[in-house]
């Protein structure tokens, strides 16, 4: 989303911290990412009262209460009707909502789509770890076939939704993924998640320490992240691996994997265009996967000029005020009165 | 305008009653007859009645279609029990209708419609028609509408098939001519309706309509003309309203007189939608309406502008209220203010989606999960739908809460005459705002209303958090057993308070005696009809009329002591008697009635009797 600089400001992260306790296992994933959050905010020229962060429940859905900012921890998975709400009644603010994988994408699927496609100025940070953890360990619609877990002892069925692809299908107009192991990442994707005029996806891979430990760490370790990810930069070639030697080229329709020498170059490669319209490319990235290919992190995709919804709306109503009076003694009168006199 | 002549006969009231295919445009014809009759100055209350599918298989008793209106020159309550006339434009709308039509009563049917095929549908082994027994026992008037209606339009450009479709308008100008009633209003609407855009459609009604007036005239068994002459009303500005109509406009009102812009969240759901399409015509007013995906959403989104300062609203019906309960219990805990309207339908599940009942009060009572008292207020006509609206905005903004709004399908969708309020003699609305230049806490009260205050996103140094977890005064979450317990009791006691802001209860007749008639919602008309009539009779009988049904007015358990019984009827199987019981631990005779109509003045009237004999 983006919502007007208005002034300077001299905000710093600690104008972003309650004092409320936070009460994440130690350990968690997410204070990673409340600390990015809490160090994106006062870097966009915002004043802290246009902020609005809105949440479902979960884990992830704590995260209003550590944000000095307004805020409202609200039902499961209906935190995008609320936002959508928040949106409409006052679109100069600054609206932020936060959801997890269960929250989202399970009970709260329905509302995300609608949102998406509805393209609201809001940015989106969907914490997906695959698991719920605020029940205790149970499997959530991110959670690969074969989970065990405690309601699924010979493993989950489910097979699992891919939050990216659930976004380009909704045909969400900026689509990004991070991870809570990458600070510089997440406040760049944050902030370019701000800057874009409508709704803004992110997934985020974030950790659950207590019931899914590491998930993500064969794509987001120390040791693993050079070779098995892919980050995504606008305009340049899809290259990865700890010595940029390995890239991503199109063979038909499908992605094939090169090493990069022997003939081939960066010119063979795919170049990363988030803003392509046709959705094709989005997807192909979307569903790369690690161990197959390099996971891809970043923009996946980003399309302006779609209108949002609360502008649309708001011109509907501006044009409607133009045009027709807004006399009230008028509308209750009608055009079908009588008069009775004594 | 017609000029009564000495072949009227002067009645005080009528009922008529259109039947016909879902196709035949019975609501159009039966909405013009009242606008008529409004337009002669008579006092109106109407019925329309139609089934859940949209068209039928044509010819079906399932498609037939009705609509029933009660015209007068005193205070019309009701539409009446039973027609005085009977429009039936086919053999269903005869066979599904005939059982209500007294022996004597007019009944004017569309003989070209009754041939083998249409009777077969019908279920008649018979003509109906052909039975001489039949025919005495009605004053039967047949017209072939159709031949009628293509022979007035001889000349018309319309299409044949197109023509055949204006006969609804052949009957009504023909009861226009039996009720003396002005065509004006009805030719006004078709030059409103089509004069623009299919003129020749304009032009064609009209010819119908004035050729059915004079078929009437030219008729020797249509000399029976009637005469209701003009109810005696308060001077004044008037028109027809409906109560979702009355609805809208009271929720416009409200927002104007609380300075506050107006969002209204809703789902498509039967017979809540005139409120969504309603609102969502006033853009010129600054109302925001959102369609949301679902009733749920529709809940979310109203709850999400509520917390960034609009006034907002959210209308539906049984089902979507099932679902919105989980939000309400959110809003409730959270304290802001909103509007849930429940037009309520026939239920349970789908149940009945478009008839009427009364049986969602428990449900608006006590749906949530934990102790969530919200209050629930009721509306008991179309018109009292805008008082309603705007009582149940003062309610939720000083006190700070979630408010549900009972109507009904017959409020919503029953007409009556209205007299239009001067919008400045309505009062303003205070809103409960934080002050900027103090320390906000979000959860403390106003000693008087227990209402807290309201920080609005966007206002400085006033940045909090809200949310559905248990929580202090200051806002932070609290898991204190003690704290949980004073919090709940201080949300109970803030609704419980709302009784000291209301009115002492209108007591129609004795303050005290042999019978107390409670009602609530709907069943005002019926219930006021039937009292007013026994103490006409003599007897010891008088009636009040619940609009705030939580909490219940401070004085209620009073006048409940002063008569010897009590009897609540109300279209469901006993709610607001089971909530009587509760409270004032007294005998309530319940009478229930759940038929998906609305009750009978008539049955109403024995039923009491049985209790004062």
């Amino acid at each position: 989303m983006s919502t007007t600089i208005t002034e300077e400001n001299n905000l710093t992260k600690k104008d972003f911290v309650t004092p409320n306790d936070v009460r994440w296992c130690p350990g968690c994933g997410d204070y990673a990412i409340l600390n990015a959050v809490q160090r994106t905010l006062p870097e966009l020229g915002i004043p802290r009262e246009q902020f609005v962060v809105v949440s479902g429940i979960g884990c992830s859905s704590r995260f209003p209460y550590y944000m000095n900012t307004y805020g409202f921890h609200t039902i499961h998975g209906r935190a995008p009707t609320v936002a959508t709400g928040v949106k409409v009644a006052n679109p100069d603010l600054s609206v932020w909502m936060i959801t997890g994988d269960g929250d989202g994408l399970s009970i709260g699927a329905n509302h995300l789509l609608h949102l998406l496609r509805r393209n609201l100025d809001i940015n989106v940070l969907l914490f997906n770890n695959r698991i719920y953890g605020l029940t205790k360990g149970q499997y959530s619609p991110t959670s690969e076939v074969g989970k065990k877990t405690k309601s699924t002892p010979l493993g989950s069925v489910d097979h699992p939704i891919n939050p990216l692809l659930f976004a380009l299908g909704s045909e969400a107009t900026f689509v990004a993924r991070t991870t809570d192991t990458d600070m510089k990442h997440m406040i760049e994707t944050f902030k370019a998640a701000q800057a874009h005029k409508g709704t803004s996806f992110v997934e985020v891979f974030q950790n659950c320490v207590i019931f899914n430990n590491k998930t993500f760490d064969s794509v987001t370790s120390r040791d693993a992240k050079q070779d098995q990810l892919l980050t995504l930069e606008e305009g340049k070639p899809l290259v990865f691996g700890a010595n940029k030697d390995k890239g991503i080229r199109l063979n038909g329709l499908d992605p094939e994997i090169v090493t990069l020498g022997d003939g081939i170059g960066h010119d063979d490669l795919l170049i990363h265009q988030p803003s392509n319209p046709n959705s094709a490319y989005a997807n192909i990235l979307a569903q790369m996967t690690y161990p197959t290919f390099p996971t891809p992190v970043g923009v996946l995709r980003q399309l302006d000029g779609r209108e949002t919804y609360e502008d649309a709306l708001i011109q509907q109503i501006e044009y409607a005020q133009s045009k027709d009076s807004d006399n009230l003694q008028e509308l209750l009168t009608g055009q079908n009165s009588w008069v009775v006199e004594n | 305008m017609i000029q009564p002549t000495d072949s009227f006969e002067e009645i005080d009231s009528a009922v008529v009653r259109f039947a016909g295919d879902s196709g035949d445009g019975m609501q159009t014809v039966g909405e013009r007859f009242t606008d008529s009759s409004a337009f002669a100055g008579n006092d109106i209350a109407t019925l329309p009645d139609f089934p859940a599918e949209i068209r039928a298989p044509a010819g079906t008793l399932a498609g037939v279609s009705g609509f029933q209106l009660q015209f007068g020159n005193t205070k019309i309550l009701t539409p009446g029990d039973e027609p005085d006339a009977l429009v039936a434009m086919n053999p269903a709308a005869l066979k599904s209708n005939i059982g209500d039509l007294p022996e004597g009563g007019m009944l004017v049917v569309n003989i070209d419609s009754f041939k083998s095929m249409n009777l077969k549908k019908a279920g008649y082994e018979s003509n109906p028609l052909d039975d001489e027994d039949f025919r005495k026992k009605y004053h039967l008037i047949e017209l072939d509408l159709t031949g009628l209606t293509k022979e007035a339009l001889k000349e018309s450009p319309l299409k044949p098939s197109d023509k055949v479709r204006c006969k609804n308008f052949f009957a009504l100008g023909f009861m226009y001519y039996v009720y003396g009633r002005p065509l004006e209003p009805t030719l006004k609407f078709f030059e409103q309706k089509w004069g623009k855009r299919l003129p020749d459609l304009a032009e064609a009604n009209s010819k119908v309509l004035k050729a059915g007036f004079n078929l009437g005239d030219t008729m020797e068994t249509a000399r029976n003309r009637y005469q209701v002459s003009k109810a005696p009303v308060q001077a004044g500005v008037y028109r027809k309203i409906s109560g979702n109509e009355a609805l809208v406009y009271g929720l416009v009102t409200a927002s104007r007189k609380a300075n506050r812009e107006l969002l209204y969240s809703g789902y498509p759901i039967t017979p809540a939608s005139p409120v969504l399409e309603g609102l969502s015509q006033l853009k010129n007013f600054g109302i925001k309406c959102v369609q949301a995906e679902d009733e749920i959403a529709a809940m979310g989104v109203a709850l999400g502008a509520s917390f960034a300062g609009d006034l907002t609203v959210c209308a539906t019906s049984g089902p979507g209220m099932c679902l919105k309960s989980e939000f309400i219990g959110l809003a409730s805990i959270t304290e802001l203010p909103l509007i849930i309207c429940n037009v309520q339908r026939g239920g349970p599940s789908t149940g009945l989606p478009t008839k009427t009942e009364q049986s969602d009060l428990l449900q608006a009572l006590f749906s949530r999960h934990g102790d969530c008292p919200i209050p629930v207020i009721a509306a008991h006509s179309p018109s009292d739908c805008f008082d309603c609206a705007i009582e149940a905005v003062r309610i939720a903004l000083t006190y700070m809460t979630p408010v549900i709004l009972l109507s009904d399908l017959y409020v919503a969708n029953g007409a009556e005459p209205w007299r239009v309020p001067n919008v400045s003699d309505i009062p303003v609305i205070e809103n409960s705002f934080a002050k900027i230049e103090e320390e906000y806490v979000i959860y403390r009260r106003d000693p008087k209303t227990l209402a807290r205050t309201q920080a609005i996103p966007g206002q400085v140094g006033l940045e909090h958090r809200i949310g559905g977890l248990e929580k202090g005064e200051d806002g932070g979450v609290s898991y204190d057993p003690d704290n949980h317990e004073e919090m709940s009791h201080l949300r109970a006691q803030k609704v419980a308070g709302i009784a000291k802001s209301l009115d002492p209860i209108e007591i129609q007749g004795e303050p005290e005696g042999d019978l107390l008639v409670i009602g609530w919602g709907g069943t005002y008309g019926a219930i006021s009809s039937a009292a007013t009539n026994l103490r006409d009779e003599g007897f010891s009988v008088s009636n009040i009329h619940l609009r705030h049904l939580n909490p219940l007015p401070d004085d209620l358990g009073d006048i409940i002591g002063r008569f010897k019984k009590v009897i609540v009827p109300e279209l469901n199987l006993g709610q607001l008697n089971l909530l009587l019981r509760a409270k004032y631990l007294v005998d309530v005779i319940s009478y229930g009635k759940l038929q998906g109509k609305p009750f009978k003045v008539s049955e109403l009237h024995e039923k009491f009797l049985e209790h004062l004999r």
